[in-house]
């Protein structure tokens, strides 16, 4: 049996991809890529967790949270789509009339 | 002590929450009719005094259902009938000034009902996978209010910072709940309490970095410093009457689950202390520098509301009830000074022409002398003169942080406040000594803006006069949580 540390090191590095990518990405799309991959993290430390600990909590959180994650996405990409079209980039450095 | 486990399905603790869901569907439904949809405006209304008339019956009860996952107490009620009040006085404001920029749709009123919801949730559980997803309830329609103008480039900018910063915020807190999950063995707060000690000495690496990613997440949704970056976009971004919304409704929101987390679950995590501390510290220390060069109103109560959570901070130093009490305090005065704050600034941006800029106020002294003086009194209350509510919730803070032993904290949000006057009276300068840059139109009143200013004056002065009414409220609010 893989032990549990394995599981949570492997989500713990994928959250840590996730953060550096919405640190250092310029692209909207990427930035909510890499946002999903985060909440994934998360979900799998959470099934990892449920499954040592034998508990079915675990289980059922990660339906709940993939129903956010699907919530968010679509008002995200609703937003994007709304940018792209009032000013043709979704490139993120163009975001400054709103500084200081 | 109540029953945490109590499997009983109660559909009279959910009340308002569900009153709030359906009342938001039928706001869709009628908005898209044709004939009755001037009317969306009205049932959203009908809405939110029906919450918080069934918020108002659960005051007093103590009970606790669906297996744990609800708990219907006092300091939940509190907190619903903030949201349902704070909610309802942003739609009485928001209609003449959404209609002026053509924005007005029936989506707004119910995003604002769904968001009002979540918020509910949020506060009336003590389980994290609830709060997390009454947070998620909350938020998501957020994102779309402050976008809300879409063909305002502003607007976007706001509505897709937000919903970056809220989502990185959300992976954060949800990575720090799968931690506390797995060392706990459970996300319910009050068997976590229970067994604080001994999950702390036998998973302690794992615990601690889930109480720190949790703080994390929920320091982006208040905007403790060094999480704030994005308050000041979104507030100056989104139109003013859903800024006026997000800075009262989503903060008191954050305190709720931050005091029921912090000063109820994690209170025995002895580090939080100094951590607090130091995040007070910098919180109101950074909100208020910042506040001082800003010649933009929204923005300059953006940095006014991040110093202000700082102050908030000092509750969650100092812990106990006592702390608590005051930080609802606070949180009531704020809520009513800084909405009125913002109806004033509503008001001046709906002459045509304006856009929040601090130029705009100069000369209102002499063209709309009792919108000069409501926007004196609020600004003399966000900075803490009394007799506003705003001295005493400052006072009743700062002095609960010296009789516990922390005199350097109450120094420095003393010292802070006085900082904070110099941009509050800036603004009051202009209005009366500068003169106006530019003829605008005079400033008109519609009834459902001259009640909004009504009620949040009325509050601010009336508790400031008489704050054992307010004082004794927070403090029955409390009792059932400690």
């Amino acid at each position: 049996m893989v032990p549990i540390s394995a599981y949570l090191i492997v989500a713990v590095v994928l959250f840590g991809i996730g953060t550096m990518g919405v640190l250092i990405s310029r692209n909207i799309i990427v930035l909510f890529m890499c946002v999903e991959l985060m909440l994934n993290a998360a979900n799998l430390a959470l099934i990892a967790f449920s499954r040592s600990l034998n508990i079915m909590d675990g289980h059922a959180f990660v339906f709940l949270v993939l129903t956010v994650a699907a919530a968010e996405a679509a008002v995200g990409l609703a937003m994007v789509i709304t940018i792209y079209n009032n000013r043709e980039s979704i490139n993120i450095d163009r975001f400054n009339i709103l500084k200081w | 002590m109540i029953d945490y486990t109590s499997a009983g399905i109660d559909f009279g603790m959910l009340a308002p929450e569900i009153y709030l869901l359906v009342m938001a569907f039928v706001v869709l439904v009628v908005g898209h009719l044709r004939k009755v949809h001037d009317w969306t405006p009205v049932i959203a209304i009908a809405g939110l005094l029906g919450a918080l008339y069934f918020s108002i019956q659960q005051w007093g009860n103590q009970s606790s259902g669906f297996f744990g996952m609800v708990s219907c107490d006092s300091f939940g009620v509190a907190f619903k009938i903030i949201f349902s009040s704070s909610t309802l006085l942003t739609v009485m404001l928001a209609r003449r000034y959404m209609r002026k920029k053509m924005i007005e749709r029936p989506e707004f009123y119910a995003l604002l009902l769904i968001s009002t919801m979540g918020m509910m949730v949020m506060a009336n559980t003590t389980d994290l996978v609830v709060m997390f997803l009454g947070l998620e309830i909350m938020s998501v329609p957020l994102y779309v209010l402050a976008g809300l103008a879409r063909r305002s480039l502003q607007s976007n900018e706001a509505g897709i910072k937000y919903f970056i910063m809220g989502a990185f915020a959300s992976a954060f807190l949800l990575m720090g709940i799968a931690f506390v999950f797995g060392s706990a063995e459970t996300t319910e707060l009050r068997r976590i309490v229970a067994n604080f000690n001994f999950i702390l000495n036998n998973h302690s690496v794992l615990f601690s970095a889930g109480i720190g990613l949790i703080l994390i997440g929920f320091g982006f949704k208040i905007g403790i410093v060094p999480f704030h970056s994005w308050i000041p976009d979104v507030y100056q971004g989104a139109p003013t009457p859903i800024t006026a919304f997000f800075s009262v409704g989503p903060k008191a929101a954050g305190l709720a689950v931050l005091l029921r987390i912090f000063l109820y679950g994690f209170a025995e995590f002895s580090p939080l202390t100094n951590l607090f501390w130091i995040l007070a510290v910098i919180t109101m220390t950074v909100g208020n520098v910042f506040a001082l060069r800003q010649s933009n109103l929204k923005r300059l109560l953006a940095y006014s509301s991040i110093a202000h959570a700082g102050y908030m901070l000092v509750a969650f130093t100092v812990g106990g009830g006592q702390a608590i009490s005051a930080v609802i305090f606070y949180m009531i005065g704020y809520t009513l000074f800084n909405l009125g704050a913002f109806a004033v600034v509503t008001m001046l941006e709906t002459r045509s022409g304006c856009s929040s800029d601090l130029k705009e106020v100069a000369g209102l002294g002499t063209t709309s002398p009792y919108l000069a003086a409501i926007l004196a009194v609020f600004m003399f209350a966000l900075s803490g003169f009394p007799p506003t509510v705003g001295f005493f919730g400052k006072f009743y803070l700062f002095s609960t942080a010296v009789e516990n032993g922390f005199y350097w904290l109450a120094i420095i949000g003393v010292m802070n406040s006085f900082v904070s006057v110099y941009y509050y009276l800036k603004v009051i300068k202009t209005a009366y000594f500068d003169s106006a840059s530019a003829t605008f139109e005079s400033v008109s009143y519609t009834p459902a803006v001259t009640f909004v200013l009504f009620i949040t004056l009325l509050g601010t002065l009336g508790f400031g006069l008489f704050p054992s009414s307010l004082m004794e409220f927070t403090k029955s609010a409390i009792f059932a949580f400690l």
